[in-house]
Parts: C-alpha cells; sequence; structure tokens
C-alpha cells in the first residue's frame, strides 16, 4: 500500500527552525529550511544527518521548498546546501529570491562578527546557496520532474509569503508556511481553493487564540504609543526589518499625519530604505488597495519616518524607535532596550511571537529583572507591552483554511503541544478528519489508495454514456472492457477492439439445446404458442416471431420441429451464444415446463 | 474540432474553437485601421482641416459632401472614427465559455464581446496584460471621448453608395458593422470579467479541458495558451517573440507534441530587422535635433517604448543630446512609467536581477529623476509651461487620427526641420500622413516588429513538431508587394491550413481517447494476463460514474442476497439481465487435447469425426455432440443442463477471454 509518510525536523510541536521532510509516491521534498532563535548551539539548526547518514541529500531529496524569507524558515539553507551539501532545486517565490539572501548576511554578521563563532557559513556561501534556487510564481505549476509537481498560493504573512501544493498523480500535500487569513494594511489574506489534498501541513502558532477585531488591536497600540509621547517618554518597537515593520509604518504613518503629531519616528537598521524599495518593486504582491492607488501615492514612502542614529537614543525628549530584531535577542533593538528599560515613562512594545529562550520571551513573561551577559542584572522598569500583530492566522483562521481546502487529514506543525492538542481536538471534531501533532523526529505514516489513470477509447465510453448517465443505484449497469497494459500505458477498450488490435479472431461458441413438447399441433402453431408464451413473459425484452416461422429473444433463436418418432411431440431447437448464456439457459428452462393451454 | 475565424487580421486575431464541450475563444483584436479613412480628430481648432472641400461624384453630385472630405487627392469621412469588429453573426457569442487573452494588443475589442452578445464567460489575461491592456483603453476612450464631434457619417456606407466612392473607400469591408469607440464604463465592465492568471498555470474549463498560458517573450505578461485533454492538445501561438528585449523569453518547450499549431500574430515587417531599426531611429533623431528641429514619435503608451527609452538612456550623452528635452504625452504615460517597474516577475533575467538589488528594472526611472524626460497627461495644462524647442515627442496615437500627435502634425508639418519617425507596425505610414499632405516635415520609417519572421516560424515549428499548422491565409503565400518572396511564408510539412475572415475550419483530428480512473479497490481485483511478449491483457467488468466531465469506473457491486421472507415471488423476478454481457472469447480448441480432457472429466464412448472444416466429437452416450472449428464451438445436446454446463467449462478452459 502507498502512503504518505510526514517527519518534522524542526517545528514539530515547537516553533522555530521549521523544517519537515515529506515522502510522497516515492519523492522526498523537505519543506522550509529554518534556525531556531532560542539556541545558539548545535540545536539552532535541524539535524539533518537524520535524512541520511551516509548518502548524498542531493541524492536523496528530489527537492526543497522555501515558504518565506523569515530565519525560522531559511536560516539554515546556507549551511544546509554548502556546509552539509545539497545541489538540488529550492523553490521559492521572487519576492523571497530577492529578500532572503540580504536577511541571511545580516544574520551570518551578527553571529560572526558580533558573537565571534566560528564555522558559520560565509558570504560567499550565502551566494552559492542563492544559485541553486528557482523562482516560482504564484499559482505556476512548476514541473520539478516528470511526476513531482509544486504549485504556490498567496499566503499573506510577509511579501513574498506562499503556501506550496506538492502532487504527485492524484495524491497531494499542503503546506502553508506560515498564513494570515485576514488582509491587513499592506497585504492580502491567504487563498487556497478546493484542492482536496491527502494532507494538510499547517502552521499553528496561534491555535487557541481568536484575535479580536483588528481594528481595536490597533486603537489600542496607537493609544499606547501616542500616551507614552505625551508624557514625554520613548516608545521601544522591537521588529523585523521586513514584515510587521511596514505594516506598524503604514499605521503610524498615517496616525502621526491624522493627529498631527510631531515626536519623531525612527527606523533603526539601514535594510529599512531598502526594505521599502523591495516593498514598491514587488508591490503586486500587496493587498489590493495599495496595488490600486500606487502610481498616484506609494504607501512605501514614510514621511514622517526617518532613519536612526544611535546617537538618537540618549536625545532627549519623546520618540518612537522601530528597531531590529523583534525578539530582543540580540543587536539594536536590545542595545536599546538596555539604554531605556530602567525608566518607568518609556514603553516596549512587542507586536509579535518571541521564542523561548529570547529576552522577548522572558519579559513578556513577566521576568522584570534579566541576567545580561558577564553577570549583570538589568532591571525592567519600562513598561511592557505584548500587542498580535503577528501575521499568523488564529484558530479561526485555520479553521477557515482547513475549511477551504478540505484536506483529508491536517498535520499541525510550528506551534506550542498544549496550544496544538486543543485545536486538534477541535479539528477532528469540525471536520470529522485524523489530525496529527508529530515532535520533532517522529514520523507520521498516512495510507494512501490512490486511483488508477487510464485511457479509454471514446468509442466505448460513448456508447457506455448513451446508455443513460446515471446509474441505477438498484441494479447499476456494467462497463465491460478489455485493459491493454502495453509498455506502462494503459488503455481500456472495447472487447471486440481489443481483438482487432491484437490481430486475434474471435471464438464463437454455440449452444443448441432440444427441448422436447407434448404438441400435436402443426409445428407453425407451437412456434405461435411458443411466440405468444415467451412474448407475454418477456416484457422487457425483444421478442420476434420471423417468417420463417422461428421465434427470436434478442439474438436467441428458437425453432420448432417434428418429432422424428412422435407426431405428438415437438422439438424445440433453443440455440444461443456464449455471449447470451444467462437468457439462453433460463429459456430452456422456462421451455421445458410446457406451454400454457391454449385458450380453446 | 472546429474553429471560427471571425477576424481577417493576422496580428489582431479573433478564433473560436470548439474542443470537446467547451467553446473558447482565442483573443479579440481589434482592427483599428479602419480609422484611416477618417479625417483626424484634432484637440484644437485646425482651420485646415476645417477647411477640406467637400468630395462630390464625377457628374457633380454633392450630395456626400458633408460626410467626405478631400485632401490631396484622398477622401476621407469626416466623422467620430469608427473600428472594424470581429465577425459577430459567424457564431452565437453567447455561446463562448472563456476568452483566452494572449497579449494586451489583443484585447481591445473585449468590450465589445463582452457587453453587446450576450457572453456571460470568463476571461482570462495575465496580470500585465490586464494593467497595460486598461490603459491602452484609458487612451484610446480618452482620446476620443475628449474631442466631441458632433457629426456621425452614415450614408457613405450604403451599399449603393459605397460602390461609388474611390479606394480605399471603396474596398473597405463590413463598414454597415463599424462600430464607434466604447465607454469607459464598458471597459470597467469588460476587465471586471478578467480572471488573472500566470504563465504555466493550470486552468481546468469544467473538468474537459485544461489551458495554460506560456510566456512568448512579445510583451510584459504576453502569453502563448496550451488548450488540452488528455489525449488532444491544442497550441495558440500569438504575438510571440525570440529577441532578447524586456520580457521574459519565450517558451518553447512546452509548444511540443502538439496535433494543432494555430499560428498567428507574426512580424507586420519582415524585412526589416528590429536592431537596425532601432539603430536608424536613433541616428535620425540625433540628427534631426542637432540641427535645431523637432521629433515626433507617434507611439502607443507600453511596449517598444520602454526599449527606445532605454536605447535612448544609453544613447543620450554620447550623442550628446543631454540638453534636449524628452516628452512623453498620453493620459496614461505616468501610469505606464509606473507599471513598467513593478511586474518583476514577468521580466528578462536581467532586468528581474536589477529588482533583486533592488533597483528599478527600467533606466526610464532615472531619466525621471534627471528631468531628461518628462510625461505629461495631454498638450493641456503643465505640459505648455515647459515646453522647449528643439525637442523630441512621444505621442499616440500611432494611426495619427486621434490623440495629442494631430496637434503636433498640424504644428510642425510645415517645417522640414522637424521629422516624424514612425516605429509602430500596425499602420501603414503613408495611408497615415495621407490627411496630412502636403506635408514639409521628413518622414522615416522605422517600423519595429520584434515579433516572430519567417525564418525563426519555420525552425520553431521543426522544434516542435506539430501535427497540424492553422494560420491566416496571409502567411501561405508572399506578400503582394513581394510576390517574388517565396521565403516570406510559412514553409511546413504538411501545408499549413489557411483561414480567413468569416470562415469555418474543420481542425483535422480525431479524439480517440479520454481519461477515466480506476479505483484501487477495482484495480486490485483484476488479473492482467500477458498474451504477448509485453502486451498483457485484463477483462473489466465495472459501474461507471460520470461527474463534472470525470469518469470513474468502480467495481461492480456485490449480487445483493435473494429477499427473505415469503414474499410471492414474480416469474418476471427470473428473467436475466440481458444488459450482463459476458466477454468475447478467442483461441482455438485442440481436438485431442479436448478428448483427454473430456475423458480425464468421466466422459467415455467419444467418437471423433472429421469434416471439411474441423472436427465432430460425438457423445454417444448423452446424444451430444460438439463441432469445434477454427473459430467456433457449436455444443448441441438435449436438454440437460447439467450437462451443458459442465461441457462449457471444459470448451472455455481451452479459450481466452476478452
Amino acid at each position: 500500500m502507498p502512503d504518505i509518510r510526514v517527519t518534522p525536523l524542526g517545528a514539530g510541536q515547537d516553533v522555530g527552525r521549521s523544517c519537515i521532510l515529506v515522502s510522497i509516491a516515492g519523492k522526498n521534498v523537505m519543506l522550509d529550511c529554518g534556525m531556531h532563535m532560542g539556541f545558539n548551539d548545535d540545536r539552532r539548526f535541524p539535524d539533518f544527518s537524520y535524512i541520511t547518514r551516509n548518502g548524498r541529500l542531493t541524492d536523496f531529496l528530489d527537492c526543497v521548498i522555501i515558504s518565506h524569507f523569515h530565519l525560522d524558515h531559511c536560516g539554515a539553507l546556507p549551511y544546509f546546501s554548502e556546509m552539509v551539501g545539497y545541489d538540488g532545486p529550492i523553490y521559492m517565490t521572487h519576492p523571497t529570491q530577492a529578500i532572503c539572501p540580504i536577511l541571511l548576511e545580516d544574520y551570518r554578521k551578527i553571529a560572526v562578527d558580533k558573537k565571534g563563532e566560528a564555522n558559520f557559513f560565509t558570504s560567499q556561501m550565502i551566494k552559492d546557496c542563492m544559485k541553486k534556487v528557482v523562482a516560482v510564481r504564484l499559482h505556476q505549476t512548476v514541473q520539478v520532474d516528470d511526476e513531482l509537481e509544486i504549485k504556490a498560493y498567496y499566503a499573506g504573512h510577509v511579501l513574498g509569503a506562499a503556501m506550496f501544493q506538492i502532487k504527485v498523480g492524484s495524491e497531494s500535500v499542503v503546506y502553508t508556511g506560515d498564513y494570515n487569513m485576514t488582509p491587513d494594511r499592506h497585504l492580502g489574506a491567504a487563498w487556497i481553493d478546493k484542492c482536496r489534498p491527502n494532507l494538510l501541513i499547517t502552521e499553528s502558532t496561534y491555535a487557541t487564540t481568536i484575535r479580536d477585531s483588528k481594528r481595536c488591536r490597533e486603537r489600542d497600540f496607537l493609544k499606547k504609543v501616542h500616551e507614552t509621547v505625551e508624557r514625554g517618554g520613548k516608545v521601544l518597537i522591537p521588529v523585523f526589518a521586513l514584515g510587521r515593520a511596514q505594516e506598524l509604518c503604514i499605521l503610524l504613518e498615517t496616525f502621526w499625519e491624522r493627529m498631527n503629531l510631531k515626536a519623531p519616528i525612527y527606523f533603526s537598521t539601514g535594510l529599512t530604505e531598502k526594505a521599502n524599495h523591495y516593498y514598491k518593486l514587488f508591490i503586486t504582491w500587496t493587498n489590493q488597495k495599495i496595488r490600486k492607488t500606487f502610481v498616484q501615492r506609494n504607501m512605501f514612502e514614510f514621511k514622517h519616518i526617518k532613519a536612526f542614529d544611535r546617537a538618537f537614543a540618549d536625545n532627549p525628549g519623546p520618540m518612537v524607535v522601530f528597531a531590529t530584531p523583534g525578539m530582543l535577542h540580540a543587536g539594536q533593538s536590545l542595545q536599546i532596550f538596555r539604554k531605556w528599560a530602567g525608566n518607568e515613562k518609556n514603553m516596549v512594545i512587542m507586536p509579535g511571537y518571541c521564542v523561548q529562550g529570547t529576552v522577548g520571551h522572558k519579559i513578556l513573561s513577566g521576568q522584570r529583572k534579566l541576567e545580561m551577559e558577564g553577570r549583570q542584572v538589568l532591571e525592567v522598569k519600562m513598561q511592557v507591552e505584548y500587542m498580535s500583530f503577528s501575521a499568523h492566522a488564529d484558530a479561526k483562521g485555520i479553521m477557515q483554511l482547513v475549511g477551504q481546502a478540505e484536506p483529508e487529514s491536517v498535520l499541525l506543525v510550528h506551534g506550542e503541544a498544549k496550544k496544538m492538542e486543543f485545536l486538534k481536538q477541535k479539528i477532528e471534531q469540525e471536520f470529522r478528519v485524523n489530525c496529527y501533532m508529530p515532535a520533532n523526529g517522529e514520523t507520521v505514516t498516512l495510507p494512501t489508495s490512490p486511483s488508477i489513470p487510464v485511457g479509454i477509447s471514446l468509442g466505448l465510453l460513448k456508447r457506455e454514456m448513451a446508455q443513460g448517465l446515471l446509474p441505477d443505484t438498484r441494479k447499476p449497469r456494467l462497463l465491460h472492457g478489455t485493459l491493454i497494459v502495453k509498455d506502462s500505458s494503459f488503455r481500456l477498450v472495447s472487447s471486440e477492439q481489443a481483438l482487432k488490435e491484437l490481430g486475434l479472431a474471435e471464438h464463437q461458441l454455440r449452444f443448441t439445446c432440444r427441448v422436447q413438447l407434448h404438441d400435436s399441433r402443426k409445428e407453425q402453431e407451437t412456434a405461435t404458442r411458443v411466440y405468444s408464451h415467451l412474448k407475454s413473459i418477456l416484457k422487457d425484452h425483444c421478442v420476434q416471431h420471423l417468417p420463417d416461422g422461428s421465434v427470436t429473444v434478442e439474438s436467441i433463436l428458437v425453432q420448432a420441429a417434428a418429432h422424428s418418432e412422435d407426431p405428438g411431440t415437438k422439438v424445440l431447437l433453443v440455440s444461443w451464444t456464449y455471449q447470451d448464456e444467462e437468457l439462453g439457459s433460463y429459456l430452456t428452462a422456462l421451455l421445458k415446463k410446457g406451454l400454457p393451454q391454449a385458450p380453446s | 474540432m472546429k474553429l471560427y475565424c471571425l477576424s481577417g487580421h493576422p496580428t489582431l486575431p479573433c478564433n473560436v474553437l470548439k474542443f470537446k464541450s467547451t467553446t473558447v475563444m482565442l483573443d479579440c483584436g481589434l482592427d483599428m485601421t479602419s480609422t484611416l479613412n477618417f479625417l483626424p480628430l484634432p484637440l484644437v481648432q485646425s482651420p485646415r482641416l476645417s477647411n477640406l472641400p467637400g468630395w462630390s461624384l464625377k457628374d457633380g453630385n454633392a450630395f456626400l459632401d458633408k460626410e467626405l472630405k478631400e485632401c490631396s487627392g484622398h477622401v476621407f469621412v469626416d466623422s467620430v472614427p469608427e473600428f472594424c469588429l470581429p465577425e459577430t453573426e459567424l457564431i452565437d457569442l453567447s455561446t463562448v465559455d472563456v476568452i483566452l487573452i494572449s497579449n494586451y494588443h489583443c484585447m481591445m475589442a473585449l468590450p465589445y464581446i463582452t457587453e453587446h452578445t450576450g457572453f456571460t464567460g470568463m476571461v482570462y489575461a495575465t496580470e500585465p496584460t490586464v494593467q497595460i491592456g486598461r490603459l491602452l483603453m484609458e487612451e484610446l476612450v480618452n482620446f476620443i471621448e475628449r474631442v466631441p464631434k458632433a457629426q456621425s457619417a452614415s450614408l457613405w456606407k450604403n451599399k449603393d453608395i459605397q460602390r461609388l466612392l474611390p479606394s480605399p473607400l471603396k474596398d473597405a469591408v463590413e463598414v454597415s458593422t463599424w462600430r464607434r469607440c466604447y465607454t469607459m464604463q464598458e471597459v470597467n465592465s469588460a476587465l471586471s470579467k478578467i480572471q488573472l492568471v500566470g504563465y504555466s498555470q493550470k486552468i481546468e474549463l469544467f473538468g474537459a479541458v485544461q489551458v495554460t498560458p506560456l510566456s512568448s517573450g512579445y510583451a510584459l505578461g504576453s502569453s502563448n495558451w496550451i488548450i488540452q485533454s488528455h489525449y488532444e492538445k491544442v497550441s495558440y501561438v500569438s504575438g510571440s517573440s525570440l529577441l532578447t528585449t524586456h520580457p521574459q523569453p519565450m517558451d518553447q518547450a512546452s509548444l511540443k507534441n502538439s496535433d494543432v499549431l494555430i499560428l498567428t500574430g507574426l512580424t507586420q515587417i519582415p524585412t526589416a530587422n528590429p536592431d537596425g531599426m532601432v539603430g536608424e531611429f536613433c541616428s535620425n533623431l540625433a540628427l534631426t535635433v542637432r540641427n535645431g528641429g523637432n521629433v515626433l514619435v507617434p507611439c502607443y503608451p507600453s511596449g517598444v517604448i520602454y526599449d527606445l527609452l532605454e536605447c535612448l538612456y544609453q544613447y543620450i550623452d554620447s550623442a550628446g543630446l543631454s540638453n534636449i528635452p524628452f516628452y512623453f504625452i498620453s493620459p496614461v504615460a505616468n501610469s505606464s512609467l509606473e507599471f513598467s517597474q513593478i511586474f518583476a516577475e514577468w521580466l528578462c533575467h536581467n532586468k528581474q536581477t536589477k529588482v533583486y538589488l533592488p533597483e528599478p528594472p527600467f533606466p526610464h526611472a532615472e531619466l525621471i529623476q534627471t528631468n531628461k524626460l518628462k510625461h505629461y497627461p495631454s498638450i493641456h495644462g503643465d505640459f505648455s509651461n515647459d515646453f522647449r524647442q528643439p525637442c523630441v515627442v512621444f505621442t499616440g496615437h500611432p494611426s495619427l487620427r486621434f490623440g495629442d500627435v494631430v496637434h503636433f502634425m498640424e504644428l510642425w508639418g510645415k517645417s522640414s526641420l522637424n521629422t516624424v519617425i514612425f516605429t509602430e507596425p500596425d499602420f501603414s505610414y503613408l495611408e497615415a500622413l495621407a490627411p496630412y499632405q502636403p506635408l514639409a516635415m521628413k518622414c522615416i520609417y522605422c517600423p519595429i516588429d520584434t515579433r516572430l519572421n519567417f525564418i525563426q516560424v519555420s525552425k520553431l515549428l521543426k522544434e516542435v513538431q506539430p501535427l497540424h499548422v492553422v494560420c491566416p491565409e496571409q502567411y501561405t503565400q508572399p506578400p503582394p508587394a513581394q510576390s517574388h518572396r517565396m521565403d516570406l511564408m510559412i514553409d511546413c510539412q504538411p501545408p499549413a491550413m489557411s483561414y480567413r475572415r468569416a470562415e469555418v475550419l474543420a481542425l483535422p483530428f480525431k479524439r480517440r481517447y479520454e481519461k477515466i480512473e480506476i479505483m484501487p479497490e477495482l484495480a486490485d481485483s483484476l488479473v492482467p494476463m500477458e498474451i504477448k511478449p509485453g502486451i498483457s491483457l485484463a477483462t473489466v467488468s465495472a459501474v461507471l460514474h460520470t461527474k463534472d466531465n470525470k469518469h470513474v469506473l468502480q467495481p461492480p457491486p456485490r449480487p445483493a442476497p435473494p429477499p427473505s421472507g415469503k414474499k410471492r415471488k414474480r416469474a418476471s423476478d427470473d428473467i436475466p439481465d440481458c444488459q450482463v454481457l459476458k466477454p468475447l472469447l478467442s483461441g482455438s480448441i485442440p481436438v485431442e487435447q479436448f478428448v483427454q480432457t473430456l475423458e480425464k472429466h468421466g466422459f467415455s464412448d467419444i467418437k471423433v469425426e472429421d469434416t471439411a472444416k474441423g472436427h465432430i466429437v460425438l457423445l454417444q452416450e448423452a446424444e451430444t455432440l460438439i463441432q469445434i472449428e477454427e473459430d467456433s464451438t457449436h455444443i448441441i445436446c438435449d436438454n440437460d443442463e447439467m450437462l451443458r454446463v459442465r461441457l462449457r467449462d471444459l470448451v472455455l478452459k481451452f479459450l481466452q477471454k476478452f
């Protein structure tokens, strides 16, 4: 029995280090190749030795698919392809291909230059890795080989994020990556057609959250920022350079404009301007409103938001600073945080999910005394706010996507085990499908039973369809044909055609039975009596009395003859071919019972 | 399978393909050459045009002088220009299921089709095609609507009168079906029926047919289409290019193995080399400007203009033209320049790489930034303040019948210092210029048509090997003006089938197979037997289910248990269903072995007689005889069913079932 096997190497009951192996109809696909923000040791990358101990990855994997540019989905890619060694194709969308190397380089710099790590991938490796990338467009069917095809769907979440359908023959798996089911200020909502995959692998970051209306959240956010600025405090918003940053920038930009506020807004890294360029050039990936109006006004040209300089952090007076990275685990956002943490007038707003082990996660879980490097203890007096602006689907959104795609089963990744458990129950109840949530290294096996496509000759099909389209459930009609298997091609043709094609003659098998009847009348009269008898019983059949005196039922021939010895007995010769076996046999039995007395 | 040909224009095609149960329209091009018969629509009142003399018949009858005007020996209709629509009577257009658009030039008749024929289907096109197509339509509507013309001439269209008119009016076809331009409202409604698609996207039509757009290399988002079922494939090639300009290269490999290849949209100027023309364009432009003259380039607001601007970007400084202003005037100039920068995914590799940096893919962004190129919605407003001469003006419409270009023709036509350079190949430049004669201005003809030429076509056809080629009749003979150039026509084997306007072609292939799915349970029950080396057979008896044009074979149901209970049986309950067919038989029965088998099964007293064609096996005891011949066996017995069935089964052992 064929089956689909799924093994998460990362993101199994966890957020971070997304990397999922899928085997489908003999093809092996790796979905995402991420790093874990919560670890700095071996555990930050997936354990690729699981895939194959001795062989080359290229021989084992048919392709790698990257869903979007976030590092927890692509951060291990140069390590995987250049240091472990993989030369096969890597698929991602155009915006992902454009932005991914920049984030990888950024990540490399922090790891090597700032933390002084050795044995990390180099800039050249990032370049070499990106050479293996094949860019895909939305809805394009990419033929990886003759059998394996993949197709990208819009996922929202960040610029260029995509969900992928992986398909071999009639079997398919959909992997969502990270997605968002509600359109926001700059991106559209994820969408997929009713593709009925065997398995839907979905993220479940917000498996238990049903987020309140977005507008409330935004109002709340603006209110908090506004209040802090009004009382002269500083607002730190840790973000990743691309993604939520643009969303919140658009939000603050329009608010500043409307309220005519003067406090400066800064964006920390040099990446920003570049990042905004990407948004302008890939504007077809943003939401409809932005696309429609971009000629008149490009939403990614900000008037109020300016580049940040390190020295500004010590400036007196209120300000709002967007700084990277988003989980306060390193870099500029952490530096500014350390500077401002001591003042209760200030505020830090965490707009997204924080992985365990990061400073962001610690302060969100209520820790107010943080141990920093060099045994320093940092006391956090500033206000800490959490607002979920991450563009992940919430529980409602996940259910919505399951409803859209109508999978035969669901597998949860990229979430916390406890929350997954809740969602799993909900999905199983509502959709009556199996739902799995394997841990890292654990394999889920799904049996499948693919149907077999064959070519049916049009003549046979049309003959059959002409008999009536709707099958009668009580008495279904049977289609008869011959399946010809030749050079692994399958064709279903009528038996006659099969004989003809193979140059074979039909062998006719015929039966003739003698049935004796007591009847002293003439043969012709006997035949007439047989005719009316059969006619009265076989109402659905074609019964005919031919001029030569014989009677036919369909193609069965009944002839009456005199008995050579007994004039009071007539012999009925019933003759039929093998194809009419049932009816012929039935007729002889029927006639043997004799004819009803003729009305005198 | 049939092809209904609704347009006779080879580069602005409109065909309807009936394939399986679907009706697919391939493009809806609008033939705008009809507008050449009309007087230009000036933006500013033109005394010259309004004082043209009316035309009168040879006998002096002047009843048409309000409708027809004469200019330098040519006669023009003084009316709102009209367009020649695709044929609307050949086929009921409300039965069209989908319209496939291949590029923005081939969709200009869309509003006429979707808004006025009862069409209720879906239109498929790529995003750049729709966005730029919208711009072209917007510009057209704007050009026509901003100069309202009171007069709408119709007298001249009367068949009896048209006969009397001079050429080319006399020979204009289907003038009664010519229509005025649509409105913006109709454009919006038509465009709202478009579903966006991407290259290599497989789109299912009613489960019966799959259509796929492929990159055609001609323009931003331009596509060829594959229309296929599991066993048949039609390729539709329209406006393709193998030159490396800005769009993504043409996908040729996917056209392979077509049963039929419909070929339209080849170059209109097969003798001109586009690269050479661009060079000539630049040098003529520079020459004129250096001599203090102005250059007018009548053009569409998108397409070749991007390439021209790119060439000029590289050429300006070296030619010493840095101080010459370049103006691009169109109601959609700004949108066109902006849109060109956001379709990274539809561009050639070089331009894509620039976007990854991230930089704008087209250098006209820099020309605008450095103020070398300025764009305006029209000559009114800001332009009149900024206007400096000598200068270069890019503006529409290439027919010279409407748009801002009319103004510049009137303004610059009298001076021999100025030059008009024709780059768009859609209109004959001599005809375009006719209503402006006499003209002192220099006229340069540098048509740039990047579409396939005949050498490229024959190479393409050799590579993709379609079984049949269908094309407009113009491609099956040399151009009329160059009748000796046998190389300027399609040369393929078997010869291409040609079509002309209002013809219906029966395409030469017969469908023979259809896909059907065998459910796994049924597949498991099949027992294939090898009949010949490499060929196996299995007889299949199954229930056919058909839904949404998809066919599935399921295992036959288990026979229902005989009804229990004491219900009285009716006689008819026993009657077998004659629809339960037995398989056909094949093979032959070797007599000796057959007799041995009979003996093994307890028959004795067997006698074999030879006949002319075979043998007769007599079972004397049972008064039964079996005639065995090469291709038939006949069992004749008394009514002993048990015996008959035993004999039947023994015979069947020697035969194969089908």
